[in-house]
């Protein structure tokens, strides 16, 4: 009894998860060794590795795993260099912090299709958008950021989004730093800079960690900002792997070649959740 | 000295949150605008507020629809998947053995793979079963892509309740069911609410099953937001008021719970 209970709780929740992992899993893998396009009708045959070779071999595939690690590296940059920037600014009482506050978090909730809409018309069009207002009261020519910089463009759309959850987390744990550390610092003659690098950063070396982790999970596969205005182009300019996967099977249709691409994914999401996993894990014990 | 370091300082954090909040201002304002002011060059700041784009809007594509559906999707998979996962942290929590963390490791990695590697066989599954473009399909994926991080969250929360309190309630003969709910309920009627807001969060906002999965009659509003994407003709008032009323519930949601559900998503990780 005493055994048999814990597992009846847990098992809903364990089952539901292992078949939603295992049984696309296994159709994915079959698909990836058949000949399958939803535009030409027939027998599934099986053809090996056939598949693999053109997804692997497509210039896409190189140039979307480079855009990939780029939009997750750059929007992690600036969301921790930004974040913790931003926490340390409002850290200290002012009028109006609690407004502040309240205030940078919005972007956070907003949708990603919303998100991505907002940039692209009101802020980014050339000729109608904020910026372009903007580059044109200082004299400068417009940029017309989806096509000339198109994955620069979605970095940011995506750091906007994601910059306001750094910060509060970082806001939350600058909190429990000690104050009185602080303070004998400043006594002894510590200048700001040297607070920050001997007593702030460390402290804050666990929450970086955090927030590393929980953007990886969630903007390894950014799909709605790049679904919503770039379209992954122009060309492939800003098409991450998600995207060419999705562009493989619902608009060419393949679903053989996209089921390979699908398993280059999963085994660059499994590379990267061995380093996270150890992280947390370590973090689990204490 | 010490007035001026305080003047910098407010006019600093007030002038970069200004800017980082600016883009959302901006579509609160254009939302009341007519089509052509909102795109006059240069900018118009003081103009006369219309409302008839929220009529419009819902001319347009049956706005209602829509937010009904990605309300009843998300409060659906909020109340499916506590009722899964509760039970499964609670079991973790309080009867925790060598396996419990290699389970819960396993739970988070089937977060981390990439939800268009799945993509093709749900969609075929789906289909199979009939379930495309319906809510309960959307409802269904909603609860089992939000169920790793929220049997993390509840965890993280049941974890902290001092093993103790159970003990002395065991001693006094309590139920397993007694237990839960008279000692564990109390305690941890925060983590569950905290749990709930943040899966009706991703829910409401989830955007690449609701494109995939969802058209005219099971669509959210994630998806309808999208519809404003074509390229033909400037319509940004109405896109501004369409966005408007698809993020204020869950921004203004979000005001009010932020803390916790900037924590549950650390998993309790950073205090």
């Amino acid at each position: 009894m005493n055994r048999l209970l814990p597992r009846l709780l847990f098992a809903p929740a364990v089952i539901s998860l292992f078949l939603w992992m295992i049984v696309p899993l296994v159709m994915t893998l079959y698909f990836s060794t058949v000949r399958y396009n939803l535009m030409q009708p027939g027998e599934k045959v099986f053809i090996g590795f056939e598949n693999f070779i053109y997804f692997a071999t497509d210039p896409d595939f190189t140039v979307s795993i480079g855009n990939t690690l780029l939009l997750l590296g750059s929007v992690i940059g600036i969301t921790v260099v930004g974040g913790v920037g931003l926490a340390l600014l409002v850290n200290d009482p002012f009028p109006g912090r609690g407004l502040v506050r309240v205030l940078l978090i919005s972007p956070f909730f907003v949708m990603p299709t919303a998100n991505a809409l907002l940039w692209k018309h009101m802020m980014m069009n050339p000729i109608y958008g904020v910026l372009a207002q903007v580059w044109i009261f200082f004299g400068a020519t417009p940029v017309d950021w989806l096509t000339d910089h198109p994955l620069f463009s979605v970095i940011i759309m995506v750091a906007w989004q994601w910059l306001p959850f750094a910060c509060l987390i970082f806001i939350t744990s600058l909190q429990s730093l000690d104050r009185d550390q602080m303070e004998a610092a400043g006594m002894d003659g510590a200048n700001p800079l040297q607070k920050f690098w001997f007593l702030t950063l460390p402290h804050l070396g666990r929450p970086i960690a955090v927030v590393v982790m929980i953007e990886m999970i969630f903007l390894m596969s950014v799909f709605a900002e790049i679904f919503t205005t770039t379209g992954g182009g122009p060309g492939n300019e800003s098409t991450n792997l998600a995207f060419l996967i999705f562009k493989q099977a619902l608009m060419n249709f393949d679903v053989g070649v996209a089921s390979a691409g699908a398993l280059f994914a999963v085994i660059l999401a499994n590379i990267a959740a061995v380093f996270l996993i150890r992280m947390i894990g370590k973090n689990l014990d204490k | 000295m010490q007035h001026l370091a305080l003047a910098i300082r407010t006019v600093a954090a007030w002038s970069v949150t200004l800017l980082i909040v600016f883009p959302l201002i901006w579509l609160v304002l254009t939302a009341f605008k007519t089509e052509l002011q909102a795109i006059a060059v240069p900018p118009e700041l003081f103009f006369t507020p219309t409302l008839e784009n929220f009529h419009e809007v819902q001319e347009r594509s049956d706005y209602l629809l829509f937010a009904t559906n990605s309300l009843i999707t998300s409060l659906l998979s909020t109340v499916i998947g506590l009722a899964i996962a509760a039970p499964a942290a609670y079991s973790m929590a309080f009867f925790r053995t060598r396996k419990t963390k290699d389970l819960l490791m396993w739970m988070l990695s089937t977060k981390m793979m990439p939800a268009v590697g799945a993509l093709v066989p749900v969609y075929v599954m789906a289909q199979t079963a009939g379930l495309l473009d319906t809510l309960t399909g959307l409802t269904i994926i909603f609860t089992l892509s939000n169920l790793p991080i929220m049997v993390w969250m509840l965890y993280s929360g049941f974890k902290d309740i001092p093993p103790d309190i159970l003990e002395a309630a065991r001693m006094d003969g309590a139920t397993i069911w007694g237990e839960f709910m008279h000692v564990i309920r109390p305690l941890a009627t925060g983590t569950l609410a905290s749990t709930g807001l943040l899966c009706l969060v991703l829910s409401w906002n989830e955007a690449f099953w609701s494109l995939n999965l969802s058209a005219a009659k099971a669509g959210t509003l994630a998806g309808l937001i999208a519809s404003y994407s074509s390229p033909e003709g400037l319509f940004w008032a109405k896109l501004s008021c369409a966005s408007l009323m698809a993020i204020a519930p869950i921004v203004v949601l979000g005001w009010f719970s932020q803390k916790q559900l900037v924590q549950g998503l650390t998993f309790g990780a950073v205090k």
